[in-house]
């Protein structure tokens, strides 16, 4: 059972001069979330995610191709009594206490006052904002705004809950709580479907991801499909007691040596050459530490799918880890 | 409670927090007091410069918020993305609208109520008689300025707040001129001149039917069928323009 039906959606916004082409948002994007998983949809800013959002939510008409949520058109009013909702970089009625906004929220979504009253209380505590109870937004910070957000989601107890960035702005804590309160969701039988920039998010919470640039779906699966044991492969080589600067032979396999110290980090770009390397090291009279496989990621995925597309669109825009 | 309410309850307590409603309240106070120092400086009619005065703060204040407050209530919520959040609720476009416009009107209501209370306090204490006019003019004031908070609503819903002013200012005033307007189609000898202008004199709403604060300031009663057509007259333009307001926002994207 889907969740989320995407067909050969597709978005242009009119250019408002005459003779120039209209931009294209979305160019026949397809997909499908099924019930119970968390889908992270992923791509770098201006690809096209907070478009397909927003007409999934009906806050924006599709030029083309058809979205289904819970099996009823996209933008259906009483569909949305089973979806929870959190925009991008949220904006709220800054003059409402944190319970007055969630109380606001309940009675739109046509909750008693018994079960309001319960809930309110249910989900401050989750967000951990039970302190800030009677604190107007206008005094939180991007974080707790982010959190209330959540709440807000939340308060109906959604069937499909849908997030566009709901870790940005957040700091690691707030993101490991974003995370945590995404997979007790899940947990509970709820569907998650989120949009974000942040590679390392998707990896570790999502049970399939698709990538979009420019408007188009590029890949889509489970992570581990997407990420292949046949990817290229690296392996990093912690020594001690070796001097690698001046060693020709380790310089010659490594892609990177980096001495600190005693100590030495080597990195091979694919196991083939640890052989040759552990027995280098032992000549050298050195003594090994760690010999540490690394498989493909998902950005490297993401890079090798997409970097042609990817260099036009502003890759740098993506962070949440080192290249 | 329907979602029509929540939402105007919403955006009346919106207004309850805006300082600047309540500086307004106060400025009508201020001006109403200023009525009676005029009317000291004048030898006769100060009963009727007491009244004047004070059902012209309570016009004016009344479409000063009208405007100022309904130019931006969709707009507002569309440039702020707080409407978001509202729009992924179980609620129409329609309902929002709406209960944007009733939660503006219930704010109006209450400003227009503390005013009429004011005034009807000054008069009582510079012991001018309370004439039941005053009660007409002022009812008449209220449904021009849910005429006034329908146009400027209609505005808010495809234009920046900055052209939604000039424009429902530019109706309003156009609003008060419509006789002129309607004398200078007559006067005119092209016969596309007329129709244009014609036309304009039917698509403006005729908001000197709504003033009869001259009349009411000495004491001149309307006849009750004309306050009853007067208002319908108000009623129906209001509900025109919010229909269309209504037809408006659910072509938008957001």
């Amino acid at each position: 059972m889907d969740d989320i039906v995407i067909e050969d959606l597709s978005k242009s916004y009119a250019s408002g001069w005459p003779g120039r082409p209209p931009f294209v948002a979305l160019d026949g994007l397809s997909l499908t979330v099924e019930r119970g998983e968390i889908f992270g949809f992923l791509g770098p800013n201006g690809a096209g995610k907070t478009t397909t959002l927003k007409i999934l939510m009906g806050l924006v008409r599709a030029t083309g191709g058809r979205a289904l949520l819970l099996g009823q058109p996209a933008g259906d009013v009483e569909t949305r009594r089973r979806i929870g909702f959190l925009p991008e970089s949220p904006y709220f009625y800054d003059y409402l206490t944190a319970e007055e906004f969630l109380r606001f929220y309940g009675q739109l979504a046509g909750l008693g006052q018994a079960v309001i009253a319960q809930r309110v209380t249910e989900l401050l505590i989750l967000v951990g904002l039970a302190d800030a109870r009677a604190r107007q937004l206008r005094k939180f910070s991007k974080g707790m705004l982010q959190r209330i957000g959540l709440a807000q989601a939340l308060i109906h107890d959604p069937e499909l809950v849908i997030l566009d960035e709901p870790m940005t702005g957040l700091d690691p804590v707030g993101r490991k709580q974003v995370r945590d309160l995404i997979l007790s969701l899940r947990d509970r039988g709820k569907t998650i479907f989120f949009s974000t920039h942040i590679l390392h998010d998707v990896e570790m919470i999502c049970d399939r991801v698709g990538i979009v640039i420019k408007g188009r779906l590029l890949a889509s699966g489970r992570v581990d499909e997407l990420v292949r044991q046949d990817h290229t492969q690296s392996v990093e080589i912690v020594c001690q007691q070796i001097k690698a600067e001046g060693n020709a032979f380790i310089h010659s396999l490594a892609t990177r040596v980096w001495q600190q110290g005693q100590q030495c980090l080597i990195v091979l770009p694919s196991p083939d050459a640890v052989d040759a390397m552990v027995g280098e090291i032992r000549r050298q009279g050195g003594r090994l530490l760690s010999v540490t496989p690394h498989k493909a990621s998902l950005e490297d995925l993401f890079f090798q799918e997409a970097a042609p597309e990817a260099s036009r669109v502003q890759v740098d825009n993506f962070s949440g880890r080192a290249l | 409670m329907g979602a029509i309410g929540v939402i105007a309850l919403n955006a009346f307590r919106e207004s309850l927090r805006d300082k600047i409603l309540y500086n307004l309240v106060l400025f009508a106070g201020l001006l109403i007091g200023l009525s009676v120092l005029l009317a000291d400086l004048t030898i006769t009619e100060h009963h009727k410069m007491i009244a004047d005065m004070g059902l012209a703060a309570i016009n004016l204040i009344g479409v000063i918020i009208a405007i100022f407050i309904g130019i931006s209530l969709v707009n507002k919520e569309i440039e702020r993305r707080t409407i978001y959040t509202i729009m992924a609720r179980p609620i129409s476009r329609t309902y929002f609208i709406l209960g944007k416009y009733c939660g503006l009107v219930l704010t109006l209501f209450v400003n227009v109520s503390i005013m009429l209370a004011v005034f009807l306090l000054t008069l009582w204490l510079y012991h001018v008689p309370i004439a039941p006019s005053l009660f007409q003019a002022v009812q008449l004031i209220f449904v021009e300025i849910l005429v006034v908070t329908a146009i400027a609503l209609f505005f808010s819903t495809f234009s920046s707040s900055t052209l939604s002013a000039i424009l429902t200012l530019g109706i309003y005033v156009i609003g008060h001129l419509t006789a002129d307007v309607r004398s200078m189609a007559s006067n005119s000898e092209s016969s596309a001149i007329k129709a244009m202008v014609g036309a304009f004199y039917y698509l403006c709403p005729n908001l000197e039917m709504l003033n009869i604060k001259g009349q009411a300031a000495v004491g001149i009663l309307v006849a009750p069928e004309y306050l009853m057509l007067a208002s319908l007259y108000g009623l129906v333009y209001a509900g025109v323009l919010l229909s269309g307001a209504c037809l408006v926002f659910q072509q938008r994207d957001f």
